[in-house]
């Protein structure tokens, strides 16, 4: 991950340039990830300094800024302060600090403060970006970007990163993309797009049903269930190359599941008449049977070490979620409530394992310790919600909802709050899959 | 016409013999739900002589009478047995026929778990015709889980119709 940074900067060709010492950021805790919820933190993101005067870079840096603010809103993490309230000329006050007066920016409620200058040249933008602790009246970050302006988009993603890497430790999400299924052709394809659902893109087109996409921890494979040849067979397609590995046995070949950091999969296969759960290499070759039970197991979820898969099972008589530790092939039940739970995903954190449970008006999501204390649950009242899968940095959950109708992608942080649609597209979208976080792309 | 008729019944008992001693080594058929298909025709055989509801080879389409499964159940009732043993007589009569069962179920429930129960499905429909004396090499399977339901509407009438095993011949 960390290569494809350099790999970034050589592609859009950004500058940074670090304005004064860095060295403070690792001692600065403003969140913490484990309870980020209980109270968001303020912040104010007035529109920017421009460098010049035309409407055209007026109207480029005010949708940066909108934009920028819009990112950090996404992560739930914080307030972003109305406009309107700010005590703030950036043409007449300026954007540095030694040109701020935090006193205007304490009083509306701010803690935290991100100023930007903005220059359009043709087609170049540079931008000046900071971000400031109003209450210490201190400079936090400092970033110097340029590039093209069909760049803006990245530019901004890079800064917010940096903002959430400085606050919370982590590396966040904005590097991410979403993969789910959608049939507004008329039959269910995969479908991939931004982790805030910009650029949706369709990816297969198999004209048939398609299903379970599976994205590979570098982001490189998608592995999914098609149709296209008759029977639900496995694909495993290499995205940049379009290269496609094939599993086809009798029975179902479904629920691709990549294996943290490997070129392996678990997945569910039926050829012995009997739906288990198997681990096949990235090029579809079976290495051995992970489950032995007689009914069904399906739907494998990893733990982030790889040593251990949540699964379903009717093996009690109704679906249910199960854990097995791969090294000592011990079985536990995780899920006693609840009258069917299915479709597992296992946090990236490793504490947490989000599912789907069936109750008397409909399906909804629920979390659950893994050691199956304390399920909660994060969705009410809503019709259908299915399909629960966590953001790469464990503080969002994807998930799919019929509350506005047809089933739509939905997104909230971990913890139930904040839920909202992602896009809107023809048809309805469902299986929603989040890749692990690659700021190169 | 008479001889015809008393053929069926023997033929009836003889399906409901088999289906006893076969219910002993397979849980798919229960001992106490076995010889329930067979009072069904009989009388319909008494009753209306001329009309077409006895289990008559001609005239009968697989693809037209799906059996039909109970809620999160892959096991077969009784009326399913009865179809299944109606599409065994079709199928010894059509040794030609090769065809495919399609394991279907209703919306409820996550489409990853339906199609591991359709696959059941079409599987315990295929048990039961190999147990009836039909050629395994005859009958294909395969699951579609929710994806292609009959009837869209959201009942117990509705879910009722997709929750089933459709013949359909190659």
């Amino acid at each position: 991950m960390r290569r494809g940074i350099k790999l970034y900067i050589f592609i859009i060709g950004v500058i940074f340039i670090a304005f004064g010492p860095a060295s403070a950021r690792a001692e600065y805790d403003v969140i913490d990830i484990t309870k980020p919820f209980l109270r968001k933190i303020p912040l104010a993101v007035p529109v920017f300094k421009k460098a010049g005067g035309s409407a055209e870079e007026k109207r480029s840096s005010e949708t940066a800024a909108d934009f920028l603010a819009d990112t950090l809103d996404f992560t739930g993490y914080f307030k972003i302060l109305d406009r309107g309230a700010f005590l703030f000329d950036p043409e007449r006050n300026g954007v540095t600090l030694a040109e701020l007066n935090f006193q205007n920016w304490t009083v509306v409620g701010a803690e935290l403060l991100v100023t930007g200058y903005y220059e359009l040249n043709n087609d170049t933008i540079s931008i000046e970006l900071r971000l400031f602790d109003t209450f210490k009246a201190r400079r936090v970050l400092g970033k110097k970007y340029s590039g093209k302006v069909s760049n803006q988009r990245s530019i901004i993603l890079r800064f917010c990163s940096d903002v959430i890497h400085y606050l919370t430790g982590s590396k966040g999400i904005f590097g991410s993309k979403i993969a789910f299924v959608s049939n507004g052709t008329g039959n269910k394809e995969i479908y991939t797009c931004a982790f805030d659902g910009h650029d949706p893109r369709r990816l297969t087109v198999n004209n048939t049903i398609t299903l379970f996409p599976s994205w590979s921890s570098d982001s490189k494979w998608m592995a999914f269930t098609s149709y296209k040849a008759g029977n639900p067979d496995l694909y495993i397609r290499n995205l940049a190359k379009g290269q496609e590995y094939k599993f086809s046995k009798q029975g179902i070949n479904i629920t691709p599941a990549w294996t943290p950091g490997k070129f392996e999969l678990a997945a569910t296969l039926s050829f012995s008449g009997d739906q288990e759960i198997y681990l096949l290499t990235g090029s579809g070759k079976i290495i051995k049977r992970l489950t032995k039970s007689r009914g069904i197991d399906v739907a494998p979820t990893w733990s982030p070490d790889g040593k251990k898969i949540a699964f379903v099972s009717n093996r009690a008589g109704s679906a249910q979620i199960y854990i097995k530790n791969l090294d000592s092939g011990k079985v536990r039940r995780l899920t006693y409530e609840g009258r069917k739970n299915t479709q597992p995903s296992w946090s990236p954190r490793g504490d947490k394992i989000v599912y789907t449970s069936e109750m008397s008006g409909g399906h909804n999501i629920f979390v659950i310790g893994v050691d199956g204390q304390n399920p909660v649950q994060l969705t009410y009242d809503s019709r259908d919600n299915e399909s629960p899968f966590w953001s790469p940095d464990g503080s969002l959950i994807v998930f799919s909802s019929s509350r506005e109708g047809p089933f739509r992608i939905y997104v909230m942080t971990a913890y139930g709050t904040d839920q909202r649609r992602l896009l809107v597209l023809a048809g309805e979208q469902t299986n929603p899959k989040w890749s692990m976080n690659h700021l190169n792309n | 016409m008479q001889k015809k008729i008393w053929l069926m019944i023997a033929l009836v008992l003889v399906i409901s013999g088999l289906l006893f001693t076969v219910g002993c080594q397979k849980k798919t058929v229960s001992q106490a739900k076995a010889p329930a298909p067979a009072p069904a025709p009989a009388p319909a055989a008494k009753q209306a002589a001329p009309a077409p509801v006895t289990p008559s080879v001609t005239g009968w389409n697989l693809a037209q009478n799906n059996v039909y499964f109970e809620f999160d159940k892959s096991t077969l009732t009784p009326m399913a047995q009865d179809t299944l043993m109606r599409h065994a007589a079709w199928l010894r009569a059509n040794t030609d026929v090769t065809v495919t069962i399609e394991g279907h179920t209703d919306e409820r429930g996550t489409n990853e778990y339906n199609l591991a129960l359709g696959d059941r499905r079409a599987d315990s429909a295929k048990a039961f015709l190999v147990d009836l004396g039909i050629a395994s090499s005859r009958l294909t399977t395969i699951s579609f889980g929710e994806e292609r339901p009959l009837c869209t509407q959201q009942n117990e009438e509705c879910w009722a119709k997709n929750r089933r095993a459709h013949f359909v011949v190659n």
